[in-house]
C-alpha cells in the first residue's frame, strides 16, 4: 500500500489545512483507503462545506412537511395517508464530459433517491441548460443529454412530464442538467436512511461494483480545465433495465416489515452510504470489502470504496431476515450480500481478505467535515435603462413577436419532449409544453401538478430578486393548471464558491429564495447545491432550477393553456407596468443589456394566486397561463397556438405604450379566459379582493389583432414557434 | 372473460394493460415469466416495455423465456394473443409473426398521438369497431415494421396487416409515417388473425382525461367480441 503525503492529499481534491486536519484528528496518517474514504466525504458535493450555513437559513418547514432536507428526499401530505416523495439532482459536471451516460445516470440517480423511501416513481422532470446555439458543443451535448433522459426513464417506465430547456453563452463551458423525481408512498410506510440497532446484518443488493465512477464526487467538486476529457472514466455508466428490477426488487421487500434503514449508493458509493447510516444512527459499522460483489477482478479496497457503480442500494436489516430478502432479490436477478453489521464502536471499519484495511470514528467523516464561511460580497441593483420613443419608433408588433416566438429560449420544446415517454403509467393528464405537468394520483380523484423553472437571467442581474421570482414563478405554474402549491425542491447551480462574487450569489439568491417560500407558505423540503460550475475561469449564471409540486384535488377540475372557444374574454390579472429590463424583448428587440430584473411584490403575488385558485374552485375560469418571459403578447401566442383559436385584443389603458405593455416582465400576472356570461360575475370577484385586472381581449377567429396595429394568423406563427427547434437539431 | 398479462423482467405497462383489461369487464391476471403455466385464458397480452432491458435485441431474450411455450402453444390452437409495443418486438422473435422491428428511421424514441387506419375488420380484434380511423398513442425506439418482399406480398394477400400509419382522414401515405415502416404497418396479424402484434397502445387511450379515447373502442369490441 503506497505511502499517503500532503501531495497524494491535494491530487485528492482535498486543501493542506484539510489534510492536516484529518493527520490532526487520527492522530496518524491516514492510508491510501482512508484517505479516499476522508477525500470523498470532505469534498463540497458531499460535504456541503461551503453552503452548510446557508442552507440552514432555507424555509423547511409547514403543515404539509412530512419530511423536510437532510433525507435521501422531502416527503410532503397530500391527504388521506397518500404522501408524495420528491427532490432535484444536478449532473452538470458528468453530463458535459459524457451527455448520455451523464443525464441517463442523472435520472437513475434521482429515481433511486425516491424509491429508497418506499416510493414508487411517478413522473420525472429535468432542468436542462446549454451554451450558445452557435457554439460547437451545444447541438452534441443537447442530443446526448436527451437522448440520455429518455433512454433512462423511458426503460423504467416512469413518465417524463415537464421540463425546462435554456441556452445562455455562460453555459458553454458547463452544461446543466438537473433532474427531479416525484414518486408516490404511504404516509405510514415511508422509510428513512437512520440505522439502528447494533449487530444488524448491513446488506449489499443491486448491480455489482465496478471501477467505474471512482472520484465522481470530487469530479464534481471541481472546476474544469483543458484536460477535461482525460475524467470521462470518472463518468458513471448506468443500466436502467436494472434499475427497473432494483426498483420492483426493494417495494416488494418494503411491502413486508424486514428493514431498518436503506440508502441508495449514489455520490461517494458504499462510502457515503455506509457511513451516513451509521452517522444518522449514532452508530458503527462494519464492513468486510471480501463479501461486495464485484464486477471486475482485483479490485483494491480503495477502488471498492469509491466506485460510483449505479444501481445498488445498502440495506440494513432486522437480524434473521436475510434468508426472506435474499429470495426477493434472487426472483429479481440481483446480487444480494451480507457484507457486514452495525456496531456501537462509532466507527467505520473496513476488512478486506480477514485484515483491517481503515478505520475512521464515523463523527470525523460527517460532523467533524470542514465547514466554511466563504466571503461574499452584496450584489447592487443595477441602474434601470432609460427608454426613449426612439427605441420603439420603427419597430413593428408583428415583427417583434415572431422574432420573439423563435428565440431559443422561448421556442416550442416538442422535438425534447416528444422523446420521453410522458403517458406510461396511464395517469398523464396534462403533458409537457404546458404550465406543469399533471399526473393523476393512481386510482383517486387527486392529481398532483410539478415543473422545473429558473431564471438565470434574472439571478445574474440582481441574486436576491431573482431568487424570489424563481419561487414565484414555481407557484404561478401550479396556480395556472389550478393545483394549489405545496413545497419545493431547489438545486442550486452556481459557479466557483471560493470567488466572492459567486459566492454572494448563492448566499442572495438563497435569502430571495427563503423570503419568497416562506411568504407563499412553499417551503424547501429538498435539494442539492452544486457548485464549481466554471471551466477556465469563466462561471456559469446562479442558476438556482426550482422544483415544484401541488395538488389537485380534483383532476376534473383541471385547468389548461390552449384557448378554448370564440367569444370568451380574456383577462390579465396582475398589474402591467411595462418592465422591459432583462426581458427577451430588452434583449432581443431593443439589443439592450442590463437593468434590474422586474420587481416581485409577494403580497401581490400571493392574492394574485390564490384568486385564481378561488375563481377556479367556482369553475369559472375555462384557460389560465401565467405570464413569465416575452411578456403579455408571447403569452397570448402561446395559448393562441396550442388552442388553434385567435385573439382580438382591446386597446390598453393607462401610461405604458404598447411594446412594454405587451413585452414587458412585470411579475406576479395570469392570462385567464372567462365566457361571457361568467364575466361579471369575475370581475365583481376580482374587485372584492382588490386584484388588479385588464380586459386584454376577446377569442376570435384563428388570428391575432390589435386594432390597426397587428394582424398575423396563427398559422403563421404558429411555423416559426413550433418549427424552431427541430431545424435547428436537423441542420 | 379471463385474460392474462405476461410479466417479463423489464415490462413497463403490465400495470397500464392491467388496468384497462379490467376496466372493460376482463377478469385479468398478471402471470410471472418464469412461470410453466398460464391460467385458463380467452387472451393472453404481451405488454409493453423494456424486457430484459432490450439487450441483444427488443424482444429477443423474451422470446426465449420458460413462458412463451405456453404462449405458442396456446396462439397455435388458435387462442387470441395480442402483444403491444415491446409485447409486438416479442411475437416476432418468437416467429408467430413475420416480419422485425427495426431503429426509427430518423434514430429518435419517438412519443406522440398518431392515427391508424384499420385495414381488415374481419377479426375478433376490430369486428365491431365502427371507426375506420384510430387515434392512438405510440412510444418506442424500434418500431420500424419491416419484413422480404416475399413475406410482404404474403401477408397483404393474406389480408393480415391490421393498422396502418395515417392522418385524420385515413391517408397512409408516406408523410403519415412516422417512424420508416414498410407500407405505414403499425400492427399485423398472423393468417388465421388470432394473434396481434401492434405499436400502438390502446391502453394509454382509455379516458378523456388521458391522451384520448378511441383505446376504448378497441377494447368494448375486443371484449364483445369474445
Amino acid at each position: 500500500m503506497s505511502e499517503v503525503n500532503e501531495q497524494i492529499a491535494i491530487d485528492h481534491g482535498l486543501k493542506k489545512d484539510e489534510y492536516k486536519k484529518i493527520c490532526d484528528l487520527l492522530k496518524r496518517t491516514p492510508n491510501i483507503t482512508e484517505l479516499g474514504v476522508f477525500s470523498a466525504m470532505w469534498n463540497e458535493h458531499c460535504s456541503y462545506k461551503s453552503s452548510r450555513r446557508h442552507l440552514k437559513k432555507l424555509h423547511t418547514k409547514g403543515d404539509q412537511v412530512i419530511q423536510g432536507p437532510g433525507e435521501n428526499a422531502g416527503v410532503v401530505d397530500i391527504e388521506d395517508d397518500d404522501a408524495i416523495v420528491f427532490k432535484i439532482e444536478s449532473h452538470n459536471h458528468p453530463s458535459f464530459i459524457e451527455p448520455y451516460q451523464g443525464a441517463a445516470t442523472g435520472v437513475g440517480g434521482i429515481m433511486r433517491d425516491v424509491f429508497t423511501m418506499g416510493a414508487r416513481p411517478i413522473a420525472n422532470l429535468n432542468s436542462i441548460h446549454f451554451g450558445s446555439i452557435d457554439h460547437e458543443k451545444t447541438k452534441n451535448l443537447l442530443r446526448g443529454v436527451v437522448k440520455g433522459i429518455g433512454g433512462y426513464g423511458n426503460c423504467i417506465g416512469v413518465p417524463t412530464i415537464a421540463g425546462q430547456t435554456c441556452f445562455d453563452e455562460s453555459y458553454n463551458g458547463n452544461i446543466l442538467v438537473n433532474a427531479m423525481t416525484l414518486g408516490l408512498v404511504n404516509k405510514n410506510k415511508i422509510f428513512y436512511s437512520k440505522a439502528a440497532g447494533v449487530d444488524k446484518p448491513v446488506i449489499y443488493v443491486g448491480s455489482k461494483t465496478g471501477r467505474d465512477g471512482i472520484h465522481g464526487a470530487s469530479m464534481a467538486s471541481a472546476i474544469f480545465d483543458d484536460k477535461i476529457e482525460e475524467k470521462k472514466p470518472t463518468v458513471q455508466v448506468g443500466d436502467p433495465f436494472t434499475e427497473k428490477l432494483l426498483l420492483e426488487a426493494c417495494l416488494e421487500l418494503m411491502a413486508g416489515k424486514s428493514i431498518i434503514s436503506i440508502q441508495d449508493m449514489g455520490a461517494a458509493g458504499l462510502t457515503s452510504s455506509s457511513i451516513e447510516m451509521a452517522s444518522k444512527g449514532d452508530l458503527g459499522i462494519e464492513i468486510d470489502l471480501t463479501k461486495v460483489p464485484c464486477r471486475e477482478e482485483n479490485m483494491t479496497p480503495y477502488e471498492i470504496m469509491l466506485s460510483e457503480s449505479q444501481e445498488r442500494m445498502l440495506i440494513v436489516l432486522e437480524a434473521g431476515k436475510e434468508n426472506e430478502a435474499k429470495k426477493i432479490f434472487d426472483k429479481w436477478n440481483l446480487d444480494f450480500a451480507v457484507i457486514g453489521k452495525t456496531t456501537n464502536s462509532k466507527n467505520i471499519e473496513l476488512f478486506f481478505e480477514n485484515k483491517k484495511v481503515a478505520e475512521i470514528p464515523i463523527d470525523f467523516l460527517a460532523e467533524n467535515a470542514p465547514m466554511y464561511d466563504r466571503k461574499w460580497t452584496k450584489a447592487k441593483l443595477p441602474k434601470e435603462n432609460k427608454f426613449s420613443k426612439n427605441n420603439f419608433k420603427s419597430l413593428k408588433l408583428s415583427e417583434c413577436i415572431n422574432k420573439i416566438l423563435t428565440d431559443p429560449n422561448i421556442a416550442d420544446k416538442e422535438w425534447i419532449w416528444n422523446q420521453y415517454d410522458h403517458t406510461v403509467m396511464g395517469d398523464t393528464i396534462q403533458k409537457p409544453g404546458g404550465n406543469a405537468g399533471v399526473v393523476r394520483v393512481h386510482g383517486t380523484n387527486k392529481a398532483v401538478a410539478a415543473a422545473v423553472d429558473s431564471s438565470a437571467t434574472y439571478c445574474h442581474a440582481h441574486p436576491l430578486t431573482g431568487g424570489k421570482q424563481v419561487v414565484c414563478e414555481s407557484w404561478r405554474n401550479m396556480i395556472s393548471v389550478g393545483a394549489k402549491p405545496i413545497a419545493i425542491t431547489n438545486c442550486l447551480n452556481f459557479g466557483n464558491p471560493e470567488k466572492e462574487k459567486n459566492m454572494g450569489e448563492f448566499v442572495e439568491c438563497v435569502e430571495g429564495i427563503t423570503e419568497a417560500s416562506k411568504y407563499l407558505n412553499y417551503p424547501v423540503v429538498s435539494g442539492n447545491v452544486s457548485f464549481y460550475n466554471e471551466t477556465k475561469d469563466k462561471g456559469i449564471k446562479p442558476t438556482p432550477s426550482i422544483g415544484g409540486i401541488g395538488l389537485l384535488s380534483d383532476y376534473k377540475k383541471m385547468v389548461t393553456m390552449e384557448l378554448k372557444n370564440d367569444g370568451n374574454y380574456l383577462l390579465v390579472i396582475g398589474k402591467t407596468e411595462g418592465h422591459l429590463d432583462q426581458s427577451i424583448f430588452a434583449k432581443n428587440i431593443l439589443s439592450t443589456h442590463g437593468g434590474p430584473p422586474p420587481e416581485i411584490n409577494l403580497f401581490n403575488e400571493k392574492q394574485n394566486g390564490l384568486s385564481i385558485l378561488n375563481l377556479k374552485n367556482k369553475n369559472l375560469i375555462e384557460t389560465c397561463h401565467d405570464v413569465s418571459l416575452g411578456g403579455i403578447l408571447t403569452a397570448v401566442s402561446k395559448m393562441s397556438i396550442k388552442g388553434n383559436k385567435g385573439v382580438k385584443l382591446f386597446p390598453i389603458e393607462g401610461l405604458v405604450n404598447k411594446f412594454e405593455y405587451f413585452f414587458g416582465e412585470d411579475q406576479g400576472r395570469y392570462i385567464i379566459e372567462i365566457k361571457p356570461e361568467n364575466l361579471e360575475n369575475v370581475e365583481k370577484m376580482l374587485k372584492k379582493d382588490s386584484i388588479h385586472f385588464d380586459k386584454l381581449g376577446i377569442v376570435e377567429s384563428n388570428q391575432i389583432t390589435y386594432g390597426s396595429d397587428l394582424k398575423i394568423s396563427i398559422n403563421d406563427i404558429k411555423e416559426g414557434y413550433k418549427n424552431w427547434l427541430k431545424e435547428y437539431m436537423v441542420n | 372473460m379471463k385474460s392474462s398479462v405476461i410479466i417479463f423482467p423489464g415490462s413497463n405497462c403490465d400495470r397500464d394493460m392491467d388496468v384497462a383489461l379490467k376496466k372493460f369487464g376482463f377478469e385479468n391476471k398478471m402471470v410471472w415469466h418464469n412461470d410453466a403455466e398460464i391460467p385458463k385464458s380467452d387472451l393472453i397480452v404481451l405488454p409493453g416495455g423494456f424486457s430484459y432491458g432490450d439487450y441483444l435485441r427488443c424482444g429477443s431474450i423474451a422470446g426465449k423465456s420458460r413462458i412463451i411455450n405456453s404462449v405458442v402453444n396456446f396462439a397455435n390452437s388458435g387462442g387470441l394473443v395480442l402483444g403491444i409495443c415491446n409485447g409486438f418486438q416479442i411475437l416476432t422473435e418468437t416467429g408467430l409473426l413475420p416480419g422485425i422491428l427495426q431503429q426509427n428511421k430518423y434514430l429518435n424514441f419517438i412519443c406522440k398521438n398518431v392515427f391508424v387506419k384499420i385495414k381488415n375488420k374481419e377479426n375478433k380484434y376490430f369486428k365491431n369497431i365502427k371507426k375506420e380511423v384510430l387515434e392512438l398513442h405510440i412510444a418506442h425506439n424500434e418500431g420500424n415494421y419491416f419484413c422480404s418482399n416475399d413475406e410482404l406480398k404474403s401477408i397483404e394477400d393474406n389480408g393480415q396487416i391490421a393498422v396502418t400509419y395515417c392522418d385524420d382522414k385515413g391517408n397512409d401515405d408516406e408523410p403519415n409515417n412516422p417512424n420508416g415502416a414498410i407500407k405505414n404497418i403499425a400492427g399485423i396479424f398472423n393468417k388465421d388473425k388470432n394473434i396481434l402484434g401492434m405499436m400502438p397502445h390502446p391502453e394509454r387511450m382509455i379516458d378523456p382525461f388521458l391522451s384520448g379515447e378511441d383505446g376504448s373502442l378497441f377494447f368494448e369490441n375486443l371484449i364483445g367480441s369474445l
